[in-house]
């Protein structure tokens, strides 16, 4: 079981309080768990990544285990604790004013 | 007694504001969407309880929302929450807020570049729905005019989308350049005598218009005239800020320019001026009145350096002649200090008699009048800054 948080603004999309959790099957990589995200919550899809291209949209970032992971390939392995659940993904919208 | 429904798009959410027919006494419901975007919002003329909204966010894009009940409730078409992103039989459920620009050989065009601020050619990329135009016969079918400048149909109450590619390859869309606002196609109008004709404008690209459905366009921009541009009256490259027309005259269209407000009686095929005596033809709101196809809104902005009322004066001007000869309206409005601008898809009239006419400004204002713009009143005044107003006028 993988946790995500997700910034205000989605939580409200997907009609969620608090942390999701998911179920990842195989190796936990930034692509698997946002597939399972937008299994789950189809709302999201186009939010995260860019429908066409799945990349990250620029105003956001991927954090866990106090690292920013936004730049990691998306097939690497997330970090362990974040694989086990100890620990949260982190979807981070950028901070702006306005 | 019959009901007015205003719908209020803003740089923060959505707001429902209704009323009965004295429109005196407001309900506001909202925002809704909170802490988007929503470019636009409007109802179906077949089905006025079917509403569809833009909403969208520098960080999240683009999200599409549909109400079956006049705006209690939305859903994200196609996929609400909780249930398989697949349909009994495996094809994926519609993906609302997906627009791709169509490339295919077989109805798409490989056009892939407009022209860039610079100059130089640039990739086209979506970046968000300015307008949703639903269509005059079925609930179902919207339009979409989005930024970089297309045009997208969903024939499934907005679940899917498919672009009218014929309007980006017909063969100017190279020259077309995004004005500062972005390159935006903020304007469609459907033709309710004929379901073949579409007219729909881009800034800075023009007017064009379609006589098969949205297959072939072609620009109807002939008697613009933009000193800005480096041939004033090239075939494309005009800022239209936006179109209007009376659905009982369909091939008579007014238009609010860059600058100068222009009027075509042949479809668009040419244009007059009829600025006439504003004292500023900058602008970009324009109206027409519901009962009276002569009778025009405009509300005049000092200049494209300053998107603001001159004299920091708030008024409507009204043309009873279809333009020309034009009338200050002002009771009601600010007389002094006023700095708001009114965005392009910030006016819209009711079907009531007498006719009302509505605005909203940068400043969070929505006006209304309830007699055809002899007198104006605030609606409500705090809100955040208005990106669109429809109107609804229900039994």
């Amino acid at each position: 079981m993988i946790r995500v948080v997700l910034p205000a603004h989605l939580r409200a999309l997907a009609r969620v309080r608090g942390e999701v959790e998911l179920e990842v099957a195989g190796p936990a990589t930034q692509r698997a768990v946002l597939d399972a995200l937008e299994a789950r919550y189809p709302m999201l899809r186009g939010t995260i990544r860019e429908h066409v291209t799945q990349q990250r949209r620029p105003f956001l970032r991927f954090f866990a285990c106090e690292e920013d992971l936004s730049h990691e390939p998306p097939d690497a392995p997330l970090p362990d604790a974040v694989a086990s659940g100890a620990e949260p993904l982190l979807i981070i919208g950028a901070i702006a004013g306005g | 007694m019959s009901t007015v429904r205003v719908l209020v798009g803003t740089r923060k959410g959505a707001f429902v504001l209704t009323a009965d027919g004295k429109r005196e006494k407001w309900d506001i419901s909202g925002p809704h969407f909170a802490g988007w975007e929503i470019y636009h919002l409007k109802g179906s003329s077949v089905n006025p309880n079917r509403l569809y909204a833009s909403q969208c966010s520098g960080w999240f894009g683009q999200i599409i929302q549909r109400s079956d009940d006049g705006g209690k409730t939305w859903i994200q078409p196609g996929t609400p929450p909780g249930e398989s992103t697949t349909a009994p039989g495996g094809m994926p459920k519609g993906e609302s807020n997906k627009f791709v620009y169509d490339t295919s050989s077989g109805t798409g065009k490989p056009l892939t570049t407009h022209q860039w601020y610079d100059g130089t050619q640039h990739a086209w990329e979506f970046k968000r729905v300015w307008h949703l135009e639903p269509s005059l016969s079925d609930p179902d079918t919207v339009y979409a005019g989005v930024e970089d400048a297309a045009l997208f149909r969903s024939i499934d109450g907005g679940q899917n989308w498919q672009e009218l590619a014929g309007l980006r390859g017909h063969g100017t869309g190279p020259k077309w350049q995004p004005g500062a606002g972005g390159m935006c196609l903020h304007t469609v109008i459907l033709d309710p005598s004929n379901p073949q004709r579409i007219y729909i404008a881009i800034s800075a690209a023009g007017a064009f218009r379609t006589d098969d459905g949205g297959k072939t366009w072609q620009p109807i921009n002939k008697g613009l005239y933009s000193q800005y541009i480096p041939n004033p009256t090239a075939e494309v490259g005009h800022c239209v800020h936006h179109v209007a027309m009376h659905r009982s005259r369909p091939n008579v269209l007014f238009m609010q320019k860059h600058w100068d407000v222009m009027r075509s009686d042949n479809a668009g095929e040419s244009w007059q001026e009829v600025s006439g005596n504003l004292p500023t033809d900058f602008g970009f709101v324009i109206d027409v009145h519901a009962h009276e196809p002569e009778t025009i809104y405009v509300v005049p902005i000092k200049s494209d350096s300053e998107h603001f009322p001159p004299d920091g004066k708030l008024r409507v001007y009204r043309s009873r002649t279809g333009g020309n000869e034009w009338e200050e309206l002002g009771k009601g409005l600010p007389s002094r200090d006023c700095y708001v601008n009114v965005l392009r898809d910030a006016m819209a009239v009711d079907a009531l008699d007498k006719c009302g006419v509505y605005f909203g400004t940068t400043g969070g204002q929505v006006y209304a009048s309830a007699d055809a713009g002899d007198s104006w009143a605030p609606i409500v005044r705090d809100l955040p800054a208005v990106l669109s107003v429809e109107v609804q006028t229900l039994p």
